[in-house]
Parts: C-alpha cells; structure tokens; sequence
C-alpha cells in the first residue's frame, strides 16, 4: 500500500513542479501572434491550394495580416471571402473579381480524335506530352490522362467516358491550378456569368482539323458574321470569344456546324 | 587477361548474328529523299536553295552562322521539289528540302589540298564544310570537338568501336571493309588536335576487327588497340575512357577536360573522306535488323532516304510489327511512322515483332536494388524515381538526374518494370527548363 502511496506521490509532485515550470515558461517566453491571423484563417477555404503563391492558407492569413497580400489574395475564395477578410481588418475591397470557371477547351477525347501511336508510357498528361506531344493526332488536344482532376484541391473534375475532364461548375473555385498543370494549355478560366465556350484548341489548318477530329473549330466564321457585338473573331484557325465584348446572346451557338462553340451547363 | 571494363553495366544478348557476316550494300535510286535542315546539335540550318532549283549531290543546301552547327548537304543530283515541314524521327516536324533524284549522280567535291599540306587549320575548316557530326547518335558538330581551347590540350585521342547495342553490326563492318580509311582518319585526328597517342577501344566481340586493326597498326609506335568486354554501355564516352585509361570525367564536364577526345568509327571514316576526297557527308552505314524484318542487311544509305524504302529494300516486316526502332533497342526512338527519313545520326534500324513489343505495366519496386548495382554512373535510380513520381523535382536533382546518361540498364534489370527512363527524363527536361530561365 505504502509503495503505491509513494509512487502516486512521487509524480503528483513532479506533475505539479514541471506544471508550475511551464506556466512560467508559457508567460514568459510566450510568442506574439496577431490575432487577426487566426481570424483570418478560419475564413479562408483550407484547402491549402497555394493558388495564392502562398504556401498553403496559413501562409497567406499571415500575409494579408501583414499587409503583404492584399485582402483579395485568395484566388479559391472568390468575392465572398474577400468581402469577409476585409472586415475582419477593416479594409475595403480594392477590385472585384468576377467569379470565373475553369474550362476544358477540347471536346475530342478518345473517340473522336484519330490516333498515331498507341501510348504505352506512364498514364499522365505530362508524361505522354514528352513523346513526341502525345498520342493524338492533335497536337493540341486533351490527353485525358487527367492531370487537372488530380491536381484539383476541390474535387470539382472529372473525366468523363470520353476521357474529356469535366468541370463541376458548383464546386470549381476559380483557382486555376488545373491549367497551371496541363501541359497543352487547354484550361482557361472563363467568367461565370458569359458563358459561351470555344470547345476547341487546335491552330492546324481547317483542311487537317476536319481530318483528325469531328469536333473541331475549322475557322468556318459562321460565329463571326452572326455576332452583333463582335466578340467572336476567328484568329489563327480558331476562334476565340473576347468576355470583355460578349453579352451571352447565343445567337453564334446555334450557328456553330461541328458543334464546338456551346453555352457552358451550368447546373442548376 | 580479362578485357578493361568499367564497374557497374550490364551484359547484353548481342544478337548481332543476323548482319554481322553481311557486307554494307548499296540501295538503289529512291524516287525521292527528305533532307531535314536540322540534324546535328546547336540551331537548325537556313535553306539556300529554292524550289525548283537543280541541285548537286554534294551541293550545301543549308547552313547557319553559328561556331556549333553543321551545314546541310544534298545526297543526290535532281530537282527541289519542296522546302517544307516534314516528320522527323523524334516524333516532331522539321523543316526539310525535299529532292527529286535525277538519276544522273552529278556530284561536287570539296577543295582539298594536297595531302602534305595539310594543316590543324584546313583540316577543320574541311570537317566544318563536310558537314561532319558525330555519327553515333551524339551528332554534336566534329569541329567543335577537334578545336580544343589552348588551355586545354587534348593528349589521348580514342576511337570508339564497342558498338554495345544489340543487333547494330554497322561499325563492326565498317571496321572490316575500311579499315585503311579508319586508321588514316585517326592519324587526321591525331595531326589536328596535337595528341601523342591514339587508341583504338573494341568489343571483345569483333575479334576479326580488332585482329585486323592490329595487324595494320603494329608498326605504329603510337597506336594501341584496346580489347573492351562486351558489356553494356561500354560503349558511352565516359565509360570507354575509364576502361581504356581509367580517368575520370568530371560529373559536370566532358572529355576534354582531361584532354581526351573519343571519336566514332563511322565519324573517324567519314573524316578521311571529307580530307582526302573532299567528300561531304551525304551517305552513312547503317544496319537494318531485328527479328521483325525479312531479310536484315548493312546498307550504304544516302541521307535522307525515308525509312519505308529501307524496308522494303530488306524484304518487307516479318509477320505483324510491333514496334520499329530508330537507333538502337536500349536507346532508340520509336517510329509511328515510315514517312521518316534517314539522318546523320542514324544508326540502325531495329524492327521488333509484336510479341516482343508488349509492355507489362509496372508494379511497386520490390527494392532489390538491382537498377543501383547496374548503374555505370553510381546513382540510385529507384530513389530517383520515386522522388518523380511523387513530384519533387528538386529531391531527384540532389540525387543526380542530371548525371543520368539514360542507358536505360535500371529499367531493362528491373523486376517490376518500372519505366524509369521516362521518368527520369521527364525530370531532367524540367530541370534543363529551369536552368535555361
């Protein structure tokens, strides 16, 4: 009995010593955090994308505490959370962001581009671009290996049967870390709010494009000449929509004959 | 006595049997060839000639301004018939000058001096003009490499005869039947670049050229032949000068550096050509082999002959293709394409049949460090690998991708088939990106 009474003892003193030691510790060489840092942090996202150029949400709290970063710093956040940032350190939001999509500028997929070779390597867009660009026959196509979709923190792509990614409209935050990984430049961001979308990247010439894909923009400029607004140019084989100019009448969807100039499906 | 080697390496089936007895032959007249504007290291050639210009066999048809470059010439006399984009064996497109043969064989030759006046200077003037690069593969511009700094003079010259590849028999023959022109192109060397001594490193396996080699050089104080085991890559700048004189090249330098110059059997006689006959280089030796193709051969090609000639030529694919190689098996390029013409850096050709071309897909490494043992450049492949797949970069930098010399001997050893070479060269153009910026 005396033996469990001294051992019980024995570490209640060394407890209560130690305690005491770190309280002291804690007082006195306790480190100065901005409160606002944390503050900060629970507003952010936390998925730690790094689209900010920050090393993950932490890094970027202590920047916009520090006056580094501006308070729209998070590129994921949108408008929303730069609106809550900037209350938190009484600022005013300096420039508005319109929310943006990333997209998928490729309808081809397996099934409708041609191919040269059959790939054999290492199933990664980045991996099949180094031989010879890719097994397709566009050279500007998707691979669909699916780099993006891994490199999403959001969970918002996803292939389809067709090995096209498809963006989750709900979930994508804008970040942009799927075109940054795409080694065919495919993925651009596009506002939310014009949605009318070139599904092609291909600068080959019509007559090679007709040849290789079904579902390619072959410069007919059917889109051209029914814009009112001129906001579709085709340039360079392709055309190109300008979001600064477009007011999303539509009227060039229908025009489109290869079926690759498309309203984006927003999901209700 | 047991051949020099160096440590690590693999041995290799040479499976050179099929070709190996068989003299270089000659092709007869394609109905066109497609001479790419870029076929050596350093910037691509401008094109000096028109379409629907008459050109000479031998006439330059490209060349640039810069020191690291190497003109462009044409291989047959007839008419331009295009200056455009045309597939090339990497897999990409290169500007090309595309020639109708016109059978005649008009041919113009370099000016060349009389074989006693021969200086350093002329003779690389010579080699520039001739449009020499190296022909193994490298094709790094000749005269570059025979104009060493002054601070930096070369004192050993090796000619590289192991041919380590499997199946490519083309040097072994060129070694049989121009035995002379070899010899006289290592003394040109020699002259140039101010060296003592010569020496020739042959496989083991080419007994017959390394005989013969010995016989006519017995007399030659300063010409040694240097017997090298068969072992793969016996056969790469680095490894030929550990055996032979059991230097080290600096992890970061070349050959130079310890005053060594290693010049290709192929390369060495197209030099005496250039010097003695003015001969620019519009033709090589190359072996058109594997298990894949009737009737395998050592052909004389003018450059650029496209490949489906070739093959024809050797009677045609035995059975189904399944993948054809440019190059060598260890090292090649695979082709999608017979479009693609013969360049001076071609080798061989190596078709494997489809039974041969499967490809299991890789397992998890088993770590049994096989890749590590066979590694001739001390690295740790499996370590490098796995700092790819996980995305760090800078981990397989430290660990020393760059030193890679992509034999390819890790992947071939390796139990579950992992495709190092890929990764590692996905690695390396990352890094040779950024290091460019």
């Amino acid at each position: 009995m005396w033996i469990i009474l001294k051992a019980a003892l024995s570490m209640a003193g060394l407890g209560l010593g130690l305690g005491i030691i770190l309280g002291i510790a804690h007082k006195k060489f306790a480190v100065e955090v901005d409160p606002n840092v944390e503050k900060i942090l629970n507003v952010l996202p936390g998925a730690n994308c790094g689209a900010c150029g920050y090393a993950g949400c932490e890094g970027a709290a202590e920047a916009i505490a520090k006056g580094e970063a501006p308070v729209e710093a998070c590129v994921a956040g949108g408008h929303e959370i730069a609106e809550q940032v900037a209350h938190i350190l009484g600022k005013d939001v300096q420039r508005k962001r319109k929310p943006t999509v990333s997209l998928v500028h490729c309808k081809g997929g397996k099934s409708k581009v041609s191919h040269r070779y059959r790939y054999d390597g290492i199933p990664s867009c980045s991996m099949a671009q180094q031989v010879a660009s890719g097994p397709l026959m566009c050279t500007y196509g998707c691979l669909g290996f699916g780099d993006c979709v891994r490199a999403c923190p959001f969970g918002a792509l996803s292939l389809d049967g067709n090995s096209i990614p498809q963006v989750d409209v709900d979930k994508c935050t804008g970040c942009g870390l799927c075109a940054k990984t795409c080694p065919k430049d495919i993925i651009s961001l596009v506002p939310k709010d014009v949605p009318v979308i070139v599904f092609c990247n291909s600068k080959d010439k019509p007559r090679i494009k007709r040849n290789i894909c079904t579902v390619s923009c072959i410069g007919c400029k059917a889109c051209e000449k029914v814009c009112e607004v001129d906001a579709v140019v085709v340039q360079n084989n392709l055309a190109v929509v300008n979001y600064e100019k477009c007011n999303g009448c539509g009227k060039c969807v229908g025009k489109c004959p290869r079926d690759c100039l498309n309203f984006l499906e927003l999901k209700a | 006595m047991r051949p020099r080697t160096f440590e690590g390496g693999i041995y290799l089936l040479g499976r050179k049997e099929a070709t190996q007895n068989k003299p270089i032959e000659d092709i007869p007249l394609p109905p066109e060839v497609v001479i790419p504007l870029h076929q050596h290291v350093g910037p691509p050639c401008d094109p000096l000639v028109q379409k629907g210009d008459r050109v000479l066999a031998g006439q330059k048809i490209g060349d640039t301004d810069t020191f690291i470059s190497a003109p462009i010439h044409a291989s047959f006399s007839g008419e331009v018939k295009a200056i455009e984009p045309h597939p090339y064996f990497t897999g990409t497109e290169v500007l090309s000058v595309v020639v109708v043969p016109d059978g005649v064989q008009e041919e113009v030759r370099l000016e060349v001096p009389d074989q006693d006046k021969l200086t350093p200077d002329r003779v690389r003037s010579i080699v520039r003009e001739a449009g020499i690069v190296g022909l193994s593969g490298t094709v790094f511009p000749t005269h570059v490499k025979l104009s060493p700094p002054k601070e930096r003079p070369i004192d050993s010259v090796i000619i590289n005869g192991c041919e380590c590849e499997p199946y490519l028999t083309g040097d072994y023959r060129s070694m049989l039947e121009s035995t002379e022109s070899l010899i006289v192109g290592l003394k040109i060397i020699l002259m140039t670049v101010g060296a003592k001594k010569g020496y020739f490193g042959i496989g083991v396996d080419k007994a017959e050229a390394i005989k013969r080699i010995e016989d006519l050089t017995a007399r030659e104080q300063n010409i040694e032949v240097v017997p090298l085991d068969t072992k793969y890559p016996q056969g790469s700048e680095r490894h030929l000068i550990k055996a032979i004189l059991g230097r080290e090249v600096p992890r970061d330098g070349v050959p130079m550096d310890i005053g060594v110059l290693v010049q290709n059997v192929a390369t060495t006689i197209a030099i005496t050509q250039a010097v003695r006959e003015g001969k620019p280089l519009m033709e090589r030796v190359l072996t058109v082999t594997g298990p894949g193709i009737k009737n395998p051969k050592n052909l004389k090609v003018k450059i650029g002959t496209l490949v489906k000639y070739l093959i024809e030529r050797c009677g045609g694919f035995e059975g189904e293709p399944g993948k054809i190689i440019f190059g060598g098996v260890m090292r090649g390029e695979a082709q999608f394409s017979l479009d693609v013409p013969v360049v001076k850096g071609s080798q061989g050709i190596v078709v494997l049949p489809k039974e041969m071309a499967e490809i299991s897909s890789p397992r998890p490494c088993v770590r049994c460090g096989r890749c590590v043992k066979v590694c001739p450049m001390s690295l740790i492949p499996t370590f490098i690998v796995t700092y790819v797949m996980e995305d760090k970069i800078d981990e397989a930098n430290a660990a020393g991708v760059l030193e890679c010399i992509e034999c390819g001997a890790c992947g071939l050893i390796c139990p579950t088939e992992i495709p190092f070479i890929q990764y590692i060269r996905f690695a390396k153009n990352i890094l040779l990106k950024e290091r460019k910026t």
